[in-house]
């Protein structure tokens, strides 16, 4: 159960191994989120907080503190993290010219380590030029369009994972910082309300579950409290980096209800609505989920 | 020539009176009725199938009622019980066949408006449903019946 187990991984976590194979023996129990402590490269990340006012939660936790100790371990250190790869992908497309301009995001961007710091932190970020909010995926899409002069890319593909993974990567660590006033108001309650909505043949809300009952089983799944700051993040499931549009979508196939369009305006309240239930957790990119 | 279009409208009426008997069958998702947080009278006018039952019980495509709740009597094979419902052990002794029925067809209606649990014999009035999932309930009448007659057992 814990072969990927680091050394850097409290000790209490052989305890944790241990309850939790004896509980295997009749039902599996999960009981709220785990103790462990997010430290990469020496880097500890905050996964607890107090919530903020106004907050339906009294603390916040990252998705990481659901997750067993075997898929905690893949995230503890970079060689291990199969979602890292596609931030190499990522830096290398970052240099690379693309479109009828002869640029690339380098030409205007320079050293991403400095241009793009905070950046995933404050997605979705409000544009002034489209009057709305936009996610990392539609900025990237935007700069190649007219500063390129490239062809968008899919929201799901290679180079958008690896370029979204690249750019987050330089928040790991930061806190989640999502403007939530001014013209965002108008999205944020757009975003609440799909959040609290029931859809589907199974008439749940996303509040169901990751707010009135983060922390139990459901099934095989541990609910975490839905937050999205590891994202794109690696899922087992997936075998591979997917986008939090993904997660959406697919939490609402699985209540049987009709997803809203990747990247269309619902996704985009509802990202800017989940982030800011999350504000102060830091950024994990790319996280590792089972 | 009277005589032959007599035959005829009889064995129409045969016909129709066979058809009416087939609709009587299993009482249709809209037209279920929750008194007092009873439903009496089986769904099919039939007893259900415990075996059957338990069946539908566990399986994630129909009742997956284990996505929520625990049940000792499936602790050996069922690895995953979920714990954002009540443990359905005993659940014989709380209510009667008839409020199983009513909490199974339709919780909300039978237990409380905002309850996690989903209606499993409702097929109209939700929000944006998947296009497979349309004008359907989760369940049919018969496993319903089978479901109920599942949970009789539980005691
Ligand atoms: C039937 C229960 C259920 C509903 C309803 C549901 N989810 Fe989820 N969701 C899950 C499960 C199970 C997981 C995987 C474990 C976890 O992280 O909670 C998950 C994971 C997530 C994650 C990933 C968290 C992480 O740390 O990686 C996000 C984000 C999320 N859900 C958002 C939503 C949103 C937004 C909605 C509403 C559109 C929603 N969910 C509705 C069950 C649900
Ligand atoms: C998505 C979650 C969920 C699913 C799936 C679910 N239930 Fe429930 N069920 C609940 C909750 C929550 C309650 C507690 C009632 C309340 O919310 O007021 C409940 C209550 C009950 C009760 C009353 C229990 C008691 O001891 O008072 C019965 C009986 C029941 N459920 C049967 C079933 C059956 C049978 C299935 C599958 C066909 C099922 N449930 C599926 C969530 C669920």
């Amino acid at each position: 159960m814990a072969t990927r187990q680091k050394t850097s991984l409290p000790v209490r976590l052989a305890a944790v191994a241990g309850l939790a194979a004896a509980g295997l023996a009749t039902v599996a129990l999960a009981g709220g989120p785990n103790d462990n402590k997010l430290v990469i490269d020496g880097k500890e990340y905050v996964t607890e907080l107090p919530a903020p006012e106004g907050s339906p939660l009294k603390t916040l936790y990252s998705g990481w503190r659901f997750r067993n100790e075997s898929t905690q371990a893949m995230q503890l250190d970079d060689f291990d993290n199969p979602g890292y790869p596609n931030v190499d992908t990522g830096e290398q497309l970052w240099s690379k010219v693309d479109g009828e301009a002869g640029k690339s995001c380098a030409s205007c961007h320079n050293d991403a380590s400095e241009s793009m710091k905070g950046v995933r932190a404050q997605m979705p970020k409000w544009n002034e030029k489209a009057g709305k909010p936009m996610t990392l995926e539609q900025t990237i899409n935007a700069c190649r369009e007219n500063n390129l002069k490239a062809k968008p890319w899919d929201w799901e593909s290679g180079q958008m994972l690896g370029m979204t993974a690249f750019i987050g990567s330089k928040s790991r660590g930061m806190p989640v910082k999502v403007q939530t006033d001014g013209p965002m108001k108008e999205w944020l309650e757009k975003g609440k309300e799909i959040y609290y909505t029931r859809v589907g043949q199974l008439d749940m809300s996303c509040a169901g579950c990751h707010e009135a009952n983060y922390g139990k089983m459901i099934r095989a799944d541990h609910l975490s409290q839905g937050h999205v700051n590891g994202f794109p993040l690696y899922r087992s499931k997936w075998q591979k980096l997917g986008s939090m549009h993904r997660r959406f979508k697919g939490c609402m196939q699985n209540i049987r209800a009709k997803p809203y369009e990747v990247g269309g305006d619902e996704f985009v309240a509802l990202e800017l609505y989940t982030a800011s239930r999350g504000q102060g957790l830091s950024v994990e990119t790319p996280a590792v989920r089972n | 020539m009277k005589r032959v279009l007599c035959a005829a409208t009889a064995g129409l009426l045969a016909v129709a009176a066979i058809t009416v008997g087939a609709s009587a069958g299993p009482i249709a998702p809209g037209e279920v009725k929750i008194d007092d947080g009873k439903i009496t009278a089986s769904l099919t006018g039939q007893p259900g199938s415990a075996v059957k039952g338990r069946e539908w019980f566990a399986n994630r495509k129909l009742g997956n009622c284990l996505a929520c709740h625990s049940n000792s009597d499936m602790a050996k094979e069922e690895q995953f019980h979920g714990e954002v419902a009540p443990s359905l052990d005993g659940v014989a002794d709380r209510w009667d066949e008839a409020q199983l029925r009513a909490i199974v067809v339709n919780a909300k209606q039978a237990l409380n408006p905002d309850t996690l649990m989903p209606a499993f014999y409702r097929d109209s009035g939700y929000t944006r449903p998947l296009k497979d999932f349309e004008g359907k309930a989760i369940l049919n009448a018969e496993q319903v019946e089978d479901i109920v007659a599942y949970l009789k057992t539980l005691k």
